[in-house]
């Protein structure tokens, strides 16, 4: 094998920016390995792949020294354009990578600036819709694509001219659980059949580490780890559990290794050790005091120590009655802090978007909404918040509804972090020391945190907090902390209402998960019950547990306490 | 109002043809003089886009147009002097002096406000019927610079309408609602103008890595068939050209507004055959239904 990208002491600090964002890096990616870049945000992952496609320094401009070679191309030397026949590249934001207005030319455009002629252009749009499976979208018009699909397109742009080497960064953060994995397996078959390298920078690492052959983790511009991915897992798991997946920190709680890097790997080393979470008994509460060892002390901050129903002997996973809709009793309605009423949403000339949904939403309860893209997650917080009429139903309010969209920087008006919110709600926040400095100068978190500053900054608190996908892009520490502050509404009285795609979230921040398609629930109950008994509704713990824990320190509760009665038998 | 391929002869035929079609309507609107045959024409680009299945979005820009046609051939009225038939005397009226509305003036402004909505109307039908990607290829073998910019204007303005919308439903959100009124909407331009540099930036970091700026003078495109309906396009649109020259150099339909009212060069028939003549050319086209689907 020879290297297909190249890096030698790398450094590169934006135009205007204070410190380099990459510091010395050295590094090769062998043609036909499949890497995963790891990392929290901000530690140089996507300059690193801004570098690769050459964007870095010649888009960027900036301070660059050292050496990055593609597909034996000196990127000093050539453009991104050149560099673009050898490398394929995908961003985040599907609807800035989408040029023009018809699939099929989007796919025939990266050709045509190549050159190529017009039985190859024609040829080259044929395998690139069939390998990626949009060969029906050809002739559909970009602007009325979801982002799922948006995004395989964009990918097809990327591919259509068959580089060696694709670039991807963050290509999932904006897909539903479905397309997303959706995307690794595609790209999991560019690699394993075609022989594409491809580095894919990414948060959410159980979804594509049992793919890859290898795992880099940037920290502070600079190459913190660079190994296999069971080898990752073990380091992560000394130095760096927030990069651990579910399932390895799993395991490492119940003082198994060594790691699994997937679902499967981790049900057949359970296996082989004789622990059969299918056993009827096998289905346990996880409560702390059932816990062993040290694991039960911390259980109350995995999840607040929540109990996994026990499913009726024989019952397929999911089919309990815990997670059934209905439809709330009148008493029910009147007290909640918000109550959706035979809502109906019904677009002129279109599709009806929500279709009589009937949901009450208690005072300090926290629920997550999910579904695929489309399901009417976001039209529903929508309706909440007074920013769309229902067509037929009603919505009752207990209060103020104070709605956090999808991209935080849509709320900024000002320039100073002073001006956008009162000094108690950037306190209330955390935000009171940056109240001079320009809303677009502060780091994605604290973003996200002045944004909610303003949505909640009025005399009157909140009686709902609705928040929008608001873990796009975030790395699992600024999860951790984002949940805390919401259970903090919570504790305070406000309904906390999320719309997301992440399940892993999902179970940490919400006591009741809503599942919607087509516009109305199709499942609705206790987090436990809704998360343990989906395939892709469901956390990578309770993938391996078979739905009897959701997070990890519960699934680990779970293996001592069935290690436990494996040894006793 | 933008582009969407949909089932009809116009959208069937490769940018060219459709494009060469629409500037030729729009090019004998300019060129023509009689109101018998302005108002032909303006019939015609409605039964085109009729035709074309986009009668709505084309009938908007038509009407929407209308009322300023109007105010032109009031504004010619009350500023110009010539004609003799006055239909009625103002006096001194500042900042005009001496104002006397003339038949000819009004008729005049009322031609010229005809003539503008016609070539509106024809450069509708070229907006949501020819296909925008055929047509930056055509324009990438004459200038890829201009095709470039082309590319990003057309993609930036859906973009930073979705941006303005986004933010506005922000600004709702927002506990002191961003404001009222004028203010409002201000704070929602400057956040959006904000964005546009960022956005421009995506747009064009995306043109880069799809190898736009190795795009070749020539490599685009080419080698598509010519279908029966971009062969008919061709053709029509040679034929109104046609038409339209042999019209002014004959000269056939001609009307003179100052200092009298006055049709020349065979007046009104003339002018009504030369209506008919366009109609057979510049529709028949359009009865051709055999291939047209997406």
């Amino acid at each position: 094998m020879s290297a297909i990208l190249e890096l030698e002491g790398v450094t590169y600090t934006y135009a205007g920016a204070q410190a380099p964002s990459l510091r010395g890096i050295s590094l090769a990616v062998e043609e036909g390995e499949m890497v995963v870049l790891a990392g929290r945000s901000a530690g140089g992952k996507s300059t690193l792949l801004r570098a690769a496609s050459g964007l870095v320094p010649h888009f960027h401009g900036g301070a660059f020294a050292g050496t990055v070679r593609v597909g034996g191309l000196d990127t000093r030397e050539h453009g991104p354009a050149d560099l673009a026949r050898v490398a394929g590249s995908l961003f985040q934001d599907p609807e800035s990578q989408v040029v023009l207005t018809t699939v099929r030319a989007e796919l025939a455009f990266p050709l045509e600036n190549r050159g190529h002629g017009p039985a190859a252009v024609a040829r080259g749009v044929e395998e690139a819709a069939l390998a990626l499976g949009i060969a029906d979208l050809l002739d559909r018009a970009t602007t009325e694509l979801s982002g799922g699909e948006l995004q395989r397109v964009a990918l097809g742009a990327a591919l259509a001219g068959r580089p060696q080497l694709v670039l991807l960064d963050e290509p999932t953060s904006q897909l539903d659980p479905v397309a997303g994995d959706e995307l690794i397996w595609l790209l999991r078959r560019l690699n394993e059949e075609w022989g594409t390298t491809i580095l894919l920078a990414e948060h959410r690492l159980e979804r594509c580490l049992a793919a890859a052959d290898r795992v880099i983790v940037m920290a502070d511009g600079g190459v913190a780890c660079d190994a296999a991915p069971r080898d990752f897992l073990r380091w992560a798991g000394a130095g760096a559990p927030e990069l651990q997946t579910p399932a390895a920190r799993m395991f490492r709680e119940a003082g198994l290794t060594p790691p699994p890097t997937g679902g499967k790997e981790a049900r057949l080393a359970l296996r082989r050790r004789g622990i059969d979470l299918e056993a009827p008994d096998a289905a346990v509460t996880t409560d702390a005091t059932a816990a062993p060892g040290d694991i039960e002390g911390r259980l109350n901050h995995d999840g607040g120590g929540s109990v996994v129903p026990r499913r009726p002997e024989g019952a397929p996973v999911g089919a309990e009655d815990l997670s059934a809709p209905r439809r709330p009793r009148r008493a029910e309605r009147r007290a909640a802090a918000l109550s959706f009423d035979g809502v109906w949403h019904e677009r002129r000339g279109g599709a009806a978007v929500l279709r009589g949904v009937d949901l009450a939403i208690a005072r300090g309860e926290r629920v997550a909404l999910m579904g695929r893209n489309g399901a009417g997650k976001s039209t529903l917080l929508r309706h909440a918040a007074g920013l769309m009429a229902p067509t037929r139903g009603r919505i009752r309010t207990a209060g103020r509804v104070a709605l956090l969209l999808q991209d935080p920087n849509d709320y900024f008006l000002h320039e100073r972090v002073g001006d956008e919110a009162s000094a108690p709600a950037l306190a209330a926040v955390g935000l009171e020391h940056v109240a001079d400095r320009h809303p677009r100068d502060l780091s994605g978190g604290q973003r996200q945190r002045l944004a909610l500053a303003i949505v909640l900054d009025a005399g009157e608190p909140a009686a709902v907090i609705g928040l929008d996908e608001p873990t796009r892009g975030m790395d699992r520490a600024a999860k951790a902390a984002l949940t805390e502050r919401l259970a903090t509404f919570a504790a305070g009285g406000a309904a906390v209402v999320v719309a997301t795609h992440d399940p892993e979230f999902a179970a940490e921040v919400a006591d009741r998960v809503v599942l919607l398609a087509d516009g109305r629930p199709i499942a609705d109950g206790p987090a436990a019950a809704v998360l343990a008994g989906g395939w892709y509704f469901a956390t990578e713990t309770a993938r391996v547990t078979g739905g009897r824990a959701l997070l990890p320190l519960q699934g680990a509760a779970l293996l001592a306490d069935r290690g436990r009665a494996e040894v006793g038998a | 109002m933008r582009y969407r391929r949909r089932a009809s002869p116009l959208h069937a035929a490769r940018a060219a043809a459709g494009g060469a079609w629409c500037s030729a309507l729009a090019a004998a609107a300019l060129a023509a003089e009689h109101p018998v045959v302005l108002v032909g024409l303006a019939a015609i680009v409605l039964a085109g886009a009729a035709g074309a299945g986009v009668l709505r979005e084309v009938g908007r820009v038509a009407a929407w147009m209308a009322p300023w046609a109007v105010v032109i051939a009031v504004v010619n009225m009350l500023v110009v002097r010539q004609g003799f038939t006055i239909l009625a005397r103002l006096g001194e009226v500042p900042p005009f002096g001496q104002v006397d509305l003339t038949l000819e003036a009004l008729v005049y402004g009322s031609l010229f406000g005809l003539r503008l909505l016609v070539v509106a109307s024809a450069f509708a039908l070229f907006t949501v019927a020819v296909d925008p990607d055929d047509l930056l290829r055509v324009l990438r073998r004459a200038s890829v610079r201009s095709a470039l910019a082309a590319t990003l204007a057309t993609r930036l303005v859906p973009v930073l309408a979705a941006d303005a919308r986004r933010v506005e439903e922000a600004r709702r959100c927002r506990a002191d609602h961003g404001g009222e009124g004028a203010a409002a909407r201000v704070a929602v331009l400057r956040a959006v103008a904000g964005n546009a540099l960022d956005r421009a930036l995506d747009v064009a970091a995306t043109l880069e890595v799809r190898g736009y700026g190795t795009a070749r003078r020539g490599s685009a495109g080419g080698g598509r068939p010519w279908s029966r309906h971009d062969r008919a396009f061709a053709a029509s649109a040679a034929a109104i050209v046609a038409l339209t020259i042999a019209s002014r150099v004959a000269p056939i339909a001609g009307f003179e507004t100052y200092p009298e009212l006055h049709a020349v060069a065979g007046g009104t028939p003339a002018a009504v055959a030369l209506v008919l003549a366009y109609a057979v050319v510049a529709l028949l086209p359009l009865a051709d239904r055999r291939g047209i689907g997406p």
